[in-house]
């Protein structure tokens, strides 16, 4: 049985965006929280859903309490469009929603996506949700939740920073590459989702809200629009982004864009293809000039 | 706090745990013999404690288990909320009690202007990371954000504390107790705080390294000339150490004066008993 047969007459068996009206309440009530507090998590109460927890449920709670029937829904996994998981999350959402959708980030109203932001940066009135599988950032220095929740509120952030001076002692520099703590609006140190390096200054002074769900964990946060972001450095060892000098995409030829590495099982030979599926695609069909380097 | 040269002033210190009723003042103390309420059950564990602690002045804190001795300057630390009482710290907040402060404020203080020696050193440090991380945790307290600074102070600290160079990369677990003891004073003295409070440091030590590590502490608080409680229950380390000292017993201070005076002439009953038990 697949979910179109539970679905007779589209949406009256389910409820529009599937969870019902209360759900959706509780996360907005939550979301109003967040949004008010940049950076702190606030938890929620979840509802059961459709898909295994921990497969973008946060996110898709998110988007599910927000989406109305005007919204242009764009979903990613890791940057591309076709990928599995935003596939099934877009599946899902147009059955229970029948919303347009779009790759062209640009057109969205409403942005899901697994660890990634799109290349050309989102603008006022854009909503872009993030799924999470680890909102806690002190998680990693510790594992109690009373104690990290006491760390948040007092401001206790000596031992998350400890944890950098360590990975600068063992390996010269901060080797994080993803979920890198940043601190927002001056107050609470916040998990960036597993977003790149390269993906944080989308987040500082954003024109567009960012919302960020975790399933598994029931929480949301927020970063509102025109909020500091600013990723932990020390004074003289500044943040710093991937390197893809001297690389370019295969197929659009970008190279000041976020690059997957890609190998060729029968060559054995790698390439580089742009992250961004969306705007790969609208770069090659000419409907958007190849930036000037952004990052250089 | 009218000298100028008073750092900390305590105020009626007092510390519970239960529910208190009205008789537990009466019934708990030195002349009951007991810190435990008959009537609520209530754990008298500290009763208006009141000192002052001048510039550069070492007091000491004598008595048996369970006097309050380490309750005290846990308090003091901010480890433990008392329950009541006022602290005074010299040139902070305007003359405020500093107990009754937001946690947020208490460990702005505690991190620039105090520093901690506990008798375990698996309370003061963190077995897990490195010796220089233990450190540098306490200079990114007081919001130092240089990695050079950091590591440049962390090692000058440990070296000052006779910890080779070498062990600033490894981990305080598999250094000898005496070392992970040396670590921890590095760590207190990190940003030269005007108070440093030891709690017990030497108990666990055996006789010739607890004379090094009193002879490290001396030094090194002749040369910065910090204020300095040390807790002991043992006489020799208050008489090596301390300027004056307060003897407690069931959570009140008994007698207090010059630690030369008390050692040679004692006046409550129980000091006589504690000092010529030791000596």
């Amino acid at each position: 049985m697949t979910l179109q047969d539970l679905l007779p007459a589209r949406g009256f068996q389910y409820n529009f965006a599937f969870i019902d009206e209360g759900a959706k309440r509780e996360v907005r009530r939550a979301l109003l929280k967040a949004v008010a507090l940049p950076g702190h998590q606030v938890p929620f109460a979840s509802p059961e859903l459709p898909i295994a927890r921990g497969w973008g449920t946060g996110g898709l709670q998110v988007t599910m309490s927000l989406i109305g029937p005007n919204d242009v829904l764009k979903i990613i996994d890791q940057g591309c469009d076709g990928s599995v998981n935003a596939v099934n999350l877009r599946k899902l959402l147009v059955a229970t929603t029948g919303v347009r959708t779009t790759f062209d980030s640009r057109e969205a109203t409403l942005m899901q996506s697994r660890h990634r932001l799109p290349e050309i940066p989102m603008t006022e009135g854009q909503i872009a949700v993030l799924q999470v599988p680890l909102p806690e950032p002190l998680r990693l220095v510790e594992p109690s939740e009373v104690e990290t929740r006491r760390m948040h509120a007092e401001g206790d952030y000596a031992r998350m920073w400890v944890s950098l001076y360590e990975d600068v002692v063992q390996n010269g520099s901060v080797s994080l590459s993803w979920g890198y703590p940043c601190r927002v609006n001056d107050s609470y140190i916040m998990s960036p989702s597993p977003l790149p390096r390269w993906d944080l200054h989308m987040l500082h002074q954003a024109e567009h809200l960012t919302l960020l769900g975790a399933g598994r964990e029931k929480r949301v946060y927020a970063v509102p629009p025109h909020t500091s972001v600013r990723p932990l450095e020390f004074d003289d060892l500044p943040f710093t982004v991937e390197n893809f000098a001297g690389l370019s995409c295969v197929r659009c030829g970008s190279t000041d864009t976020f690059l997957d590495e890609i190998y060729d099982e029968e060559t054995g030979k790698s390439f580089r293809v742009c992250s961004d599926s969306g705007y790969c695609d609208l770069v090659r069909e000419g409907k958007i000039r190849v930036r000037s380097a952004a990052h250089a | 706090m009218h000298d100028e040269t008073v750092l900390v002033a305590a105020r009626n210190i007092g510390k519970t745990w239960g529910p208190e009723c009205e008789e537990c003042r009466v019934r708990t103390g030195p002349e009951q013999g007991t810190n435990i309420c008959p009537r609520c059950g209530t754990v008298v564990a500290l009763r208006d404690i009141s000192f002052e602690l001048h510039e550069g002045e070492i007091l000491g804190l004598v008595g048996e288990s369970g006097s309050g001795k380490s309750t005290l300057v846990q308090c003091i630390y901010f480890d433990l909320d008392a329950t009541d009482g006022r602290l005074f710290f010299r040139g902070c907040e305007d003359g405020e009690n500093v107990m009754e402060l937001p946690r947020i404020q208490k460990r702005r203080i505690r991190g620039r202007l105090m520093g901690m020696v506990y008798q375990n050193p698996l309370c003061g440090l963190r077995m897990d990371i490195t010796s220089g991380a233990n450190v540098a945790e306490k200079l990114l307290e007081a919001d130092v954000f240089h990695f050079a600074r950091i590591r440049a102070r962390a090692g000058e600290l440990l070296a000052s504390t006779e910890i080779p160079a070498a062990y600033m990369d490894a981990f305080p677990r598999v250094l000898s107790g005496g070392m992970q003891q040396r670590i921890q004073i590095a760590k207190a003295l990190a940003n030269n705080p005007p108070l440093v409070l030891l709690d017990e440091v030497t108990s666990g030590l055996d006789v010739s390294v607890q004379a090094r590590v009193l002879d490290l502490i001396r030094e090194l608080q002749r040369e910065r000339g910090m204020s300095m409680i040390v807790v002991s229950h043992d006489m020799g380390v208050i008489r090596l150490l301390a300027d004056r000292t307060l003897v407690l017993k069931n959570g009140c201070v008994v007698e207090r004066g010059l630690t030369d005076q008390i050692l040679e002439d004692p006046q409550h009953p129980y000091s006589q008993l504690l000092v010529h038990s030791t000596l």
